[in-house]
């Protein structure tokens, strides 16, 4: 039945241009309006008009004035409802979208900057599979989040704006196909050997001890006699121990796509993806060479972000 | 700049579908109250009171132990109900019993209702309920009462949306209530302009409710009823002047058949008009409330009948079929008239009949009036009224009872009673000396509306009176009630008496608040219940269409129909111009002054764009300095600018005439 939906549904979009139109991806904002606002009966609401044309005919059966005058109530309210439920949409501005990093098979959160200038209640947001429902007055952010399979960009899907205020009797609903794409990084191996390293690495080691005195502390077994601060101690129950700040402690990894060689493209940056995380983790620097760049020793978030994207973009 | 965010997330084929929410399940709650409410008055009361408890009894159910009611429970309630309505009723269709099932089936569904889907189509269920209470019924208060419970129906569905601001119940109706009164000029036209059906489509069940108003035989216990129950019974207006208030007498049963007890009408009244010399006609228009019978009453005498009525020879208007819904009808009569100047033996003979072997004091004191009289028929008459007048009788509603010879009794020994005692003894006496007597049974008197210059009849104007036949005068009304208590006929029922039956309210400002409250009152029945298919026809007439047709009454609804369609249309797509007020005044500004051939270019700035404007327009250098100064202060020297200077550049803007030097 689904399926067949779906079909049905491909069919319209070939052969109905005016219905997809929208398909075609579009710059941010987009703005709803008339031509582009969609709205049918709910099935309820065609149940609703059926039980109206049975009110109408009993109380004009009945010649009974006071109930056709309910029933024309009614069914004037049900019209309004349509107008309203348009009125919910119409106007509703999609500002821009932003997306946070994901890596590629976990879910990726994407956020709507909506903005309308009355109160829209209800509005409902479609996006593979899951609804988010929300109110906008001014601006509204929503955050809904798209599956990812793999590293690279992925560009947004078709998704759709609908709302069955007030009385959830009519549906509207607007397609949109925003031109945006999120960068999915690639998915990081799970364990592995860890980098090669540089043979000087524990000689420069010992000399990266801090020099500046952070604190006293409890002195804890292993803790050096040449630390602990005797004239403190005296005045104090326990020995107390200076406690240096410990600078940078790790070495610099120099991560180099070469060093590699034997693996398939995907291994490698699995590989990479795994080191750049443990890298990161540890706090150490390091530098990348990847056959379509290579970045400098560096550290920190944006230094992280920046060589993942990098990761994910090879070809 | 406020967001209230998601609440729901769900799969888009909504398999699970969530949990009705507490607010929305009150509401429902409320609207079933509300429709039970409404159907009370005509359901059995143990089944009203069963229904509100098992109501009560699922709220209290569901606050404190969420979750539906057991599905055991279900079926048992079910058949217990069909049951319940089958013993009551006898079966479960018709509109009494199947009212009765559906309120019961709606509190059933509401004991399932746990899903949004459940409570939507409850919602639904209750609307047709609520307007099936209106075949019960259409007065005005119970539309209004009923549209009322539209109100929690409507915020049901409107609560089952996703996001929901928080409000009290209370407020949370309100945009229902908005919703309805929007809606109210679309289903006006809409019930203005819907095709009435001439005849119905299925066979409509004749309502058995409880007549009120005048009945076709005459017994004291039905008029005592009668005289305390002051609902309306009629509104008369009148194309002249309305008739002298000794005039006001509306005709509805002539009764000629009396056994003793009580007294009957015709069983076959004759067909053939009798001969009237009228003088003084009138026309007048009367709004009948419904009464569930035929009669028509009309101003004494009438003339012809209204359409779809036959009048019989006796005066009797008889509708074709009974009003069960408030009718009206148009009608002339003769205030003056000569009515069957002579009498044929037929009529003489019915109009003289009485029961053997009863009231023999009557009959004797008959007996002796002929004998000191003679012929003389009008002396007679004169002689029973002066006795009603001189010898001690009392106009009251609460009689001591009369015996088996009820107008010996009656005229000998009680002498108290109202208008059917003096109507019936009269008759009875006049026919045991001879003369052709009959009781007319109708209205008398009723409240003259200032404001909406119309004559309120109610049921307790109803009154007895006789006809004489006198020897070329015809038939000639009496009425002997007047001779006892001429205020009656002057002042009408109120003024009938010291009177323990009638309630205190009768009189004073409230008495006069009630008259108004009854414009309103008709002004619906006439508008809106008596707005038939005959009525939807003719509503032309003053825009010389004289028959509206049903095709022209489906385009006047298109057209109508388009017409609100246009103005919603609009009302949905216009938007509110948005942005900065100033920005718009530069951008009228820069209008004026590319029509004057200095436009803006892409990348030009306010003040550059102004100067350039100084120099093309050298007699306007000035203004157009002035206007360059404000823009520039209006948009940068202050973060919100003044509501003063905004005003004052925009009505610089709109007095500046851009000249140009030729």
């Amino acid at each position: 039945m689904r399926a067949q939906f779906q079909r049905l549904q491909l069919w319209a979009e070939r052969r109905l241009p005016a219905l997809t139109r929208h398909r075609q991806q579009e710059q941010l904002p987009i703005e709803l309006h008339r031509r582009r606002i969609y709205i049918v009966p709910t099935g309820f609401g065609m149940a609703f008009t059926l039980l109206l044309l049975v009110m109408m005919v009993g109380s004009l059966n009945y010649s009974n004035n006071a109930a056709l005058l309910l029933t024309c109530m009614l069914g004037a309210a049900t019209a309004i409802s349509m107008l309203v439920a348009f009125r919910t949409l119409n106007g509703l501005r999609l500002r821009g979208l932003r997306a946070g990093h994901a890596i590629a098979g976990e879910p990726i959160d994407i956020i709507f900057d909506t903005e309308a200038t009355r109160l829209r209640q209800a509005v409902r947001l479609d996006l593979a599979e899951q609804t988010r429902a929300f109110d906008v007055q001014g601006r509204a952010d929503v955050t809904l989040s798209l599956p990812t399979e793999q590293r690279g960009w992925l560009s947004l899907p078709r998704f759709r704006i609908w709302t069955t205020w007030p009385l959830g009797l009519f549906r509207a609903w607007s397609w949109m196909h925003a031109n945006y794409a999120v960068l999915v990084w690639p998915r990081p191996e799970l364990s592995g050997p860890a980098p090669a390293r540089p043979t000087e690495d524990s000689r420069r080691q010992r000399l990266h001890r801090g020099e500046d005195l952070a604190s006293l502390r409890d002195y804890r077994s292993g803790d050096s006699m040449r630390h602990v601060a005797w004239k403190a101690s005296a005045r104090h129950e326990s020995l107390l121990v200076k406690d240096y700040e410990q600078p940078e402690a790790r070495q610099e990894w120099q991560l180099d796509w070469r060093q590699l060689s034997g693996m398939s493209n995907e291994a490698r940056i699995a590989r990479l993806a795994r080191w750049l995380g443990e890298a990161q983790a540890q706090g150490r620097p390091w530098s990348l060479w990847l056959p379509s760049e290579a970045i400098e020793l560096g550290s920190g978030h944006a230094h992280y972000a920046r060589c993942m994207s990098a990761l994910a973009l090879l070809p | 700049m406020s967001a209230i965010l998601a609440t729901t997330t769900h799969a888009r084929h909504r398999r699970v579908q969530e949990r009705l929410g507490d607010r929305s399940f009150d509401l429902l709650c409320l609207t079933t109250a509300f429709v039970l409410a409404v159907h009370a008055a005509h359901l059995p009361l143990w089944l009203s009171i069963a229904l509100f408890a098992a109501l009560g009894l699922r709220w209290w159910q569901r606050s404190h132990r969420p979750g539906r009611v057991p599905g055991w429970l279900k079926v048992p309630a079910l058949l217990l109900l069909i049951a319940a309505v089958m013993l009551d009723y006898g079966n479960v269709f018709g509109r009494d019993p199947g009212s009765a099932l559906a309120a019961g089936l709606l509190v059933l569904k509401l004991s399932e209702s746990e899903t949004p889907r459940d409570a939507r189509v409850a919602a639904a269920f209750s609307c047709f309920l609520l307007m099936a209470a209106l075949l019960f019924g259409q007065g005005m208060t119970a539309t209004l009462v009923v549209a009322l419970g539209l109100l929690p129906a409507l915020s049901t569905w409107r609560s089952l949306e996703p996001t929901q601001i928080p409000v009290s119940l209370p407020r949370q109706l309100l945009p229902a209530l908005l919703l309805l009164m929007v809606s109210l000029p679309l289903a006006l036209a809409a019930f203005v302009f819907v095709p009435r059906l001439s005849s119905p489509l299925w066979g409509t069940s004749n309502p058995q409710a409880a007549a009120t108003g005048l009945s076709d035989q005459m017994s004291p216990s039905d008029f005592t009823e009668l005289l305390t129950d002051d609902s309306p019974a009629m509104r008369v207006s009148f194309d002249a002047a309305p008739p002298a208030k000794n005039l006001r007498y509306f005709r509805a049963y002539v009764m000629w058949n009396y056994d003793g007890k009580d007294w009957h009408r015709l069983d076959a009244p004759i067909d053939a008009p009798a001969a009237v010399e009228a003088a003084n006609t009138i026309a007048y228009h009367i709004n009948l409330e419904p009464t569930h019978q035929r009669v028509l009453p009309t101003l004494d005498l009438p003339l012809q009948a209204p359409a779809q009525s036959q009048m019989y020879a006796d005066g009797e208007v008889f509708a074709d079929k009974p009003v069960n819904d408030a009718l009206d009808y148009t009608a002339r009569s003769a205030l003056r008239y000569r009515f069957q100047p002579l009498l044929d033996p037929l009529t003489r003979r019915l109009a003289l009949q009485l029961p053997p072997d009863f009231d023999p004091r009557t009959h004797a004191l008959a007996l002796q009036w002929r004998q000191r009289f003679g012929r003389n028929d009008a002396a007679i008459v004169q002689a029973a009224l002066q006795m009603f007048h001189n010898d001690g009788f009392r106009y009251t509603l609460v009689p001591a009872p009369l015996g088996h010879d009820a107008v010996d009794d009656f005229l000998f020994h009680t002498r108290e009673g109202f208008c059917e005692h003096y109507a019936s003894s009269f008759t009875v006496l006049m026919r045991a000396a001879g003369i052709p007597a009959r009781v007319v049974t109708g209205y008398q008197g009723g409240f003259w509306n200032t404001i909406g210059q119309y004559l309120l009849v109610r049921n307790s104007d109803a009154h007895a009176w006789s006809e004489v036949w006198l020897d070329g005068r015809g038939w000639v009304r009496v009425d002997p009630t007047a001779a006892v208590r001429p205020q009656r006929i002057n002042l009408g029922a109120a003024a009938g008496g010291s009177n323990p039956l009638l309630p205190w309210y009768e009189s004073g400002v409230l008495e006069s608040l009630r008259n108004h409250w009854d414009i309103v009152n008709r002004w619906w029945n006439e508008g809106v219940i008596g707005f038939d298919a005959l009525r939807q026809r003719g509503m032309l007439t003053p825009f010389g269409i004289r028959d509206v047709d049903t095709g022209t009454l489906e385009k006047l609804l298109a057209i109508s129909i388009a017409v609100f369609g246009a103005a919603g249309l609009a009302w949905a797509l216009w938007r509110r111009p948005e942005g900065d007020p100033a920005l718009a005044a530069m951008r009228a500004l820069e209008r004026k002054l590319a029509r004057a051939g200095v436009a803006r270019g892409r990348s030009e700035g306010p003040q550059h764009y102004l100067r350039r404007a100084g120099r093309v327009l050298p007699t306007q250098r000035a203004e157009l300095d002035h206007l360059m100064r404000c823009y520039i202060e209006l948009r940068y020297a202050t973060a919100e600018p003044s509501p003063e200077s905004l005003r004052m550049f925009r009505r610089a803007v709109r007095n500046f005439q851009p000249h140009r030097v030729v």
